[in-house]
């Protein structure tokens, strides 16, 4: 889930600590491919790694079967690979995003804090994560409430996994490009929804599915690496299908195909195809919102189409996310972000 | 080259319009001199004008070098007086902050037809050589007349103009001067029309023409 | 042809040098007063913008704490966490030595970035401001001062307003010694849906109104339009020497042009090389002007910075910045004024016929109808300034009315000279005399322009210096009533107030608190102050009205007092109502002069104040003491409780402060009217020189009828002194009128205080005595020349009569 690391390049308070995320690593810690996650403890912050996120997008319907969708995302920052853990002058920043997205409507909203002193941050057990009044909190990263309001949106969510957590790449080392840049990743994809999305006008009661993503690295990108196309799909059969594509001088495409008891299944570069097939103009840019998506190996050709076209996330460093919907080889639903397209 | 026929002209008056010219007419050849005489307010320093273009007659016509200036507006008029005519006034009326070469070469500049060694030969046949460099109030009046002479045919004018040349000048200094100015007028073939009330200068012209009440009455 | 046509207009003034430097610095003077003034105005304008409320962007409301100083950081937190969006700023005041630097520390992940002065984004986002050592974003001129202090790295940015730095909060929480504590929340956009409100999270906070940055400008904007006026003023005072330079300048070529149109130049092409040749001459001379100008406001522009931070607390930077468009509206003001100059002399060259006789005109003859017509406009001019004093007309309205008066003043001067000169012809006696008086009046056109310009600068002066007397006598007698008691004192917190207070009831005759809060009044900012009931007060405190009983009512909380500002600007005197928080409608028992306070301000009864603002602390009091006691005590509250200097001012101080304050407030209007006076003597010394040359035919047969160039010379003389003084008897009743104008209707606009007007001869003579000597100076040269000429060129006049 690299989107959502790119992000944290652009909001002027962290120019300095991220301009970039093809920035040399210097002193923080590298990923390890030999490491193996431990939970809970790695549901909380690594801060020796330059950049983290927990990221959940969530497909839901209203009781009248609208679909729609959430997205909730904490992002740290490291501007230094250590310094005081507390007060104001904690290296550690932290990014909040939230969206909500209906066919015909799309709301945003951004929160920026320093951790140091008790404004964010990310607690592994009992599980707490939040900026501001976002909050993602549970006994555990498997049962939480999620909540996040913006001046004329909000939501307040429960999310029940019932599946297990899933290591991205091989054995949670991902690959993000020939050269081999990678992060640390994993996802817990299995999360049964039940709550509220919250209006002026009062609470729609919602159901659905959401996908959590988990990562953290010091240097993910390589330098010529311009953006991504990330998706996150729900098959029919309960299986799930991750899979990106980095654009650059040449394109790398990473897929993870993961079967129903929560076996993944990672794919080589070149495996995942994704090519755009309809563009809309969105804030001004050239956007694609039609895709179609080939994984050879798996049997899957799919037509997959957004929800909303204009799903575009007018923050500090602009991208596009949103729900979509796709048939073909597969039916389902899932999430698409993308990101550098100017 | 002039040709003036039946040419009216009137001021207003305190009793109304007092006619000053009641129908003139008379014409000039290229290169020929001709002296307009009379009595003061006779009409013809107002004959003069108009044949300069500095005025308008009310009725007739003055046709110089094929132009009727009868129907010309101010900026043609202006062009004429620029181009084909030269005005040697009675009050000098020399430009006080130019010196006597400014003065000398400026109306020729003002048409565009300006020539060095023309002016400078000007400046040498009427004697103002080591004078260049003066002003004209360091000059005696002989000397401001001929700068006067110099200016206007510096420019080269196929018609020249003169109001009583001589009449602020001593009689012998207005003999030089009138005896230099014919000469010039001669060597550049211009006509010349004179108004005086003097018969020594008039006697020197082609031909002369006396005016009386608004009227040409003699040959 | 336009070569040639314009080589003869200019080649004039190559010829008449003199004339030519008159017409420029003519102009040059009046574009350099002008745009001197606009200068220093757009320097103002820009640090007011640059300090308005400390940070960029758009006003926002802010939370500010009921109690004390700061609020917990726990507070913001508590804020944050419930969805409102606050971002937190820390202020304090970090001694230095040449002033203490204020210190504004913010947080850039919470603050919008506009918010921040224009510039900083970049610096105050990077790593180094939010680390442990932090940045200070400050002027380039802060820098230098901070050079060796024990502070954080300076980082010199342009748009940062002087004497402020801008720092992370964590590393200004640091330097003021307050960690955890915040001065105030601003509030950056709506709260998120469904946040809980306010005083439900944060009772302890209260909300203020977006404070708009305009207040300050709004204050401060009589004060730019007293400079303005002045500004214009001595435009119009150099736009009379330009007047006359240009006049001459066409009245002399008059024939040139005759001789121009004769030798075929036509009168468009005559008339469009005459406006260029003077726009040329003005594009120069306003180029010369706007340097001037910049001297001239580089000189005032400390003068008028400390009345600013003085009177108003507005913080304005000490030196000036080049503005282009001071540039362009300087020399654009200098082209326009000479076109507005040489209308009339155009207006004349195109309807100049070609072959009316070339005879000399003399200059600017007055004719019996001119004059008559300068009477009749004059009088239009008055009836406009008593339509204007008869209805109220704002701070604008009463300088159109100056302006009027002014040139009603200036129109009839000539009218009123020539009468008078032939009043006293009546009495002369012999040839001599007869000539001297005819000469004189013969003389008055050439020089009613010189003189209007001088009487402009008589009447100013005279008005503005009564104007300046009368405020100080008044001031400076107010000051002794209102700061009746001997020391001031401010306690550091409400403990060591009631440790204060018991300390010092031995040791005072009365002990009087006096709390205050900053509070809207109507719709513009406002002070509330509760006071004791004390003789002090009843004995001394300067009312200007008052009903029966006024201090027992304010004391037992049935009324209340309300400043002049007030009054004025609401209409409220003894017997009306103002509405005061907590809904007190409350009665108006009397009002008191306030001068020199921008501020609508009431007061009440220390009761009053108390149940409208429980919380306000009570920390500041004043001490009457015995004389001679004031230095021992302050020394002793300095031992006995660590009390700061600054928190006690002894009378005497204040006083010195005020006073002096008052008087930087019009070294700048003092500096402008002796400028203003210079300019019209160089008038009349330009209008003097420029007759000289004419004036040959006048005086030689004089002269040659028996009378000694030295006589002539002194009698030359005698006539310039005559007319000054005689334009000083007419300046002095327009000075006067002048003063009471800006006494009873622009201060009252202006500052929301009337004055009473005292006159003050003794200025009169000296000025009378000042005005003489330009006038005798100015024709000092021309009668030397005069009476050294040689008899050669008095006689050439005879010889030139061709």
């Amino acid at each position: 889930m690299l989107g959502g690391a790119a992000t944290l390049a652009a909001p002027p308070a962290w120019t300095q600590g991220f301009a970039g995320l093809g920035r040399s690593a210097g002193d923080f810690a590298q990923p390890d491919p030999d490491y193996r996650f431990r939970f809970p403890r790695d549901h909380g912050p690594h801060p020796s790694f330059r950049i983290e996120w927990w990221y959940v997008t969530a497909n839901l319907a209203l009781a009248d079967g609208t679909p729609c969708g959430v997205q909730w995302t904490l992002f740290r920052s490291a501007l230094a690979p250590e310094g005081p853990v507390t007060g104001w002058q904690t290296p550690q920043a932290w990014m909040g995003h939230a969206g909500l997205t209906l066919p015909d409507r799309h709301f945003a909203a951004e929160r920026l804090a320093r951790g140091g002193i008790g404004q964010a941050g990310v607690v592994a057990e009992p599980f707490a994560a939040w900026i501001d009044e976002w909050r993602m909190a549970g006994p555990s990263l498997s049962s939480v409430r999620m909540q996040a309001t913006g001046p004329d949106f909000g939501y307040d969510l429960t999310l029940a996994a019932s599946g297990p957590f899933v290591a991205q790449g091989i054995g949670g080392y991902s690959v993000k490009s020939a050269a081999g840049q990678a992060s640390h990743y994993y996802s817990q994809p299995f999360y049964r929804v039940e709550g509220n999305l919250l209006f002026p006008d009062g609470p729609r009661a919602v159901t659905g599915r959401a996908w959590l993503d988990r990562e953290w690295s010091s240097q993910p990108l390589e330098a010529g690496q311009t953006g991504w196309d990330w998706f996150s799909l729900h098959l029919g059969a309960g299986e799930k299908l991750m899979g990106f594509r980095l654009r650059g001088t040449s394109d790398f495409t990473a897929a993870t195909w993961i079967d129903a008891d929560g076996t993944p299944h990672p794919m080589p570069d070149g495996a995942f195809q994704a090519d755009p097939r309809r563009h809309v103009t969105v804030a001004g840019r050239r956007v694609p919102v039609a895709w179609r998506l080939r994984l050879a190996q798996k049997g899957l050709d799919i037509r997959l189409a957004a929800l909303n076209e204009q799903a575009w996330m007018p923050l500090a460093f602009p991208y596009w996310e949103g729900p979509v919907t796709f048939e073909g080889s597969h039916d389902g639903a899932g999430y698409l972000e993308m990101t550098g397209y100017e | 080259m002039l040709n003036v026929v039946d040419v009216t002209k009137s001021y207003p008056g305190a009793d109304g319009p007092v006619a000053v010219l009641r129908g003139v007419s008379l014409t000039l050849m290229a290169g020929e001199t001709l002296a307009l005489t009379g009595e003061s307010g006779s009409g013809k320093s107002t004959l003069l004008h108009l044949v300069g273009g500095l005025d308008t007659a009310d009725g007739g016509r003055i046709v110089l070098e094929g132009t009727d200036l009868t129907p010309l507006g101010d900026g043609e008029r202006a062009r004429i007086r620029r181009t084909l005519v030269g005005v040697v006034f009675q009050q000098f009326n020399l430009i006080p902050s130019l010196n006597v070469a400014a003065n000398i070469s400026f109306q020729a500049r003002l048409a565009g037809v300006s020539d060095r060694d023309w002016n400078a030969a000007l400046a040498d046949r009427l004697g103002l050589t080591p004078h260049l460099a003066k002003y004209p109030e360091q000059l005696s009046g002989g000397q401001q007349q001929r700068v006067a002479i110099g200016r206007t045919l510096a420019a080269r004018p196929r018609l020249v103009l003169a109001d009583e040349p001589t009449g602020n000048l001593d009689e012998k200094s207005g003999a030089a001067v009138l005896a230099l100015m014919l000469d010039l007028v001669a060597e550049t073939g211009a006509a010349l029309l004179t108004v005086t009330h003097s018969q020594r200068l008039a006697s020197r012209m082609d031909r002369r023409l006396l005016l009386e009440d608004g009227k040409a009455v003699a040959r | 042809m336009i070569g040639a046509g314009l080589q003869a207009l200019l080649s004039h003034w190559m010829r008449r040098p003199f004339q030519l430097l008159t017409l420029m610095l003519g102009l040059a003077t009046a574009t350099a007063l002008w745009s001197g003034v606009q200068a220093i105005n757009a320097e103002a304008r820009a640090s007011y913008d640059r300090a308005a409320g400390v940070l960029a962007g758009p006003p926002r409301a802010t939370l500010l704490p009921r109690d004390g100083d700061t609020i917990a950081q726990d507070t913001y937190l508590a804020l944050r966490r419930a969805g409102w969006p606050v971002s937190p700023l820390i202020e304090g005041r970090l001694p230095l030595p040449g002033g203490a630097l204020r210190l504004v520390g913010v947080d850039p992940f919470t603050l919008p970035r506009d918010d921040l002065p224009q510039g900083t984004g970049d610096a105050a986002t990077g790593q180094d401001f939010i680390g442990s050592e932090g940045r200070l974003l400050v002027a380039p001129e802060t820098a230098e001062r901070l050079d060796g202090a024990d502070l954080p790295p300076a980082i010199p940015l342009e748009s940062v307003a002087p004497g402020i730095a801008y720092a992370d909060i964590g590393v200004a929480q640091r330097l003021l010694g307050l960690d955890g504590r915040i001065s105030r929340l601003v509030l950056t956009g709506k709260p998120a849906l469904g946040a809980p409100p306010l005083d439900r999270i944060a009772p302890e906070l209260e909300r203020r109104a977006p404070e708009s940055g305009a207040d300050i400008a709004a204050l401060t904007d009589s004060f730019h339009l007293n400079l303005t006026a002045f500004g214009l003023l001595s435009f119009a005072v150099g736009l009379f020497i330009v007047r006359g330079a240009v006049g001459l300048a066409f009245e002399q070529r008059r024939p040139v042009f005759r001789t121009l149109r004769a030798l075929g130049l036509t009168r468009g092409i005559l008339l469009a090389l005459l406006m260029a040749e003077l726009t040329v001459l003005a594009l120069i001379a306003g180029a010369i002007g706007v340097a001037l100008g910049w001297l001239v406001a580089t000189m005032l522009l400390p003068d008028v910075a400390a009345t600013l931070r003085g009177l108003y607390g507005a913080e304005v930077q000490g030196t000036l910045t080049l503005r282009p468009s001071w540039w362009a509206t300087g020399i654009g003001i200098a082209v326009a004024g000479t076109a507005l100059s040489a209308a009339g002399s155009l207006w004349q060259v195109a309807r100049l016929p070609l072959l009316a006789p070339a005879q000399p005109r003399a200059w600017a003859r007055a004719s019996v109808a001119a004059l008559r017509w300068q009477v009749a406009a004059a009088m239009a001019l008055v009836a406009v300034a008593i339509a204007l004093a008869l209805t109220p007309s704002g701070l604008v309205g009463g300088f159109v009315l100056l302006g009027a008066l002014l040139v009603a003043a200036a129109l009839l001067l000539p009218p009123l000279l020539h009468a008078a000169l032939a009043g006293l012809a009546r009495f002369s006696r012999g040839p001599m005399g007869e000539w001297f008086w005819a000469d004189t009046r013969q003389q008055l056109p050439g020089l009613s322009l010189a003189l209007m310009a001088l009487l402009l600068a008589l009447a100013a002066n005279i008005g503005v210096g009564t104007m300046v007397s009368s405020f100080r006598l008044t001031f400076t007698g107010w000051l002794d009533q209102r700061l009746a008691s001997e020391l001031y004192v401010t306690a550091k917190t409400e403990a060591q107030a009631a440790d204060l207070l018991a300390f010092l009831a031995p040791r005072t005759t009365a002990i009087l608190p006096i709390k205050s809060v900053d509070i809207r009044i109507g719709d513009a900012p406002g002070e509330i102050y509760g006071v004791a009931d004390d003789p002090t007060y009843r004995d001394n405190w300067p009312l200007i009205a008052a009903g029966p009983d006024v201090w027992d009512r304010v004391a037992a909380g049935q009324a209340v007092l309300v400043n002049e500002q007030l009054a004025r600007r609401d209409g409220l005197w003894p017997g009306s109502r103002v509405t005061l928080p907590g809904d007190w409608d409350a009665p108006v028992a009397g009002v008191y002069s306030d001068y020199g306070n921008p501020l609508a301000q009431v007061l009440v009864g220390l009761a009053s104040f108390d149940r409208m603002f429980p919380q306000a602390p009570e920390l500041r009091f004043g001490l009457r003491v015995p004389e001679g006691a004031v230095a021992g005590l302050r020394q002793a509250l300095i031992d006995e409780f660590g009390l700061p200097p600054d928190n006690m001012v002894d009378q005497a101080s204040l006083k010195q402060f005020s006073l002096d304050v008052f008087e930087r407030t019009f070294t700048v209007t003092a500096a402008l009217n002796v400028l203003t006076l210079s300019v019209a003597g160089l008038a009349i010394l330009t209008s003097l020189l420029t007759l000289a040359t004419m004036r040959l035919p006048q005086l030689a047969p004089v002269w040659a009828l028996g009378l000694t160039r030295r006589r002539l010379a002194l009698l030359e003389l005698l006539r310039a002194l005559l007319l000054a003084f005689l334009t000083l008897i007419v300046a002095l009743p327009v000075g006067l009128l002048l003063a009471f104008v800006l006494l009873a209707v622009i201060n009252v606009q202006a500052f929301g205080w009337r004055l009473p007007m005292h006159v003050f001869p003794s200025d009169w003579i000296w000025l009378g005595g000042l005005s003489l000597l330009a006038a005798a100076l100015a024709s000092l040269p021309p009668a030397l020349q005069l009476s050294r000429i040689p008899p050669s060129r008095l006689l050439g006049v005879f010889a030139n009569e061709r």
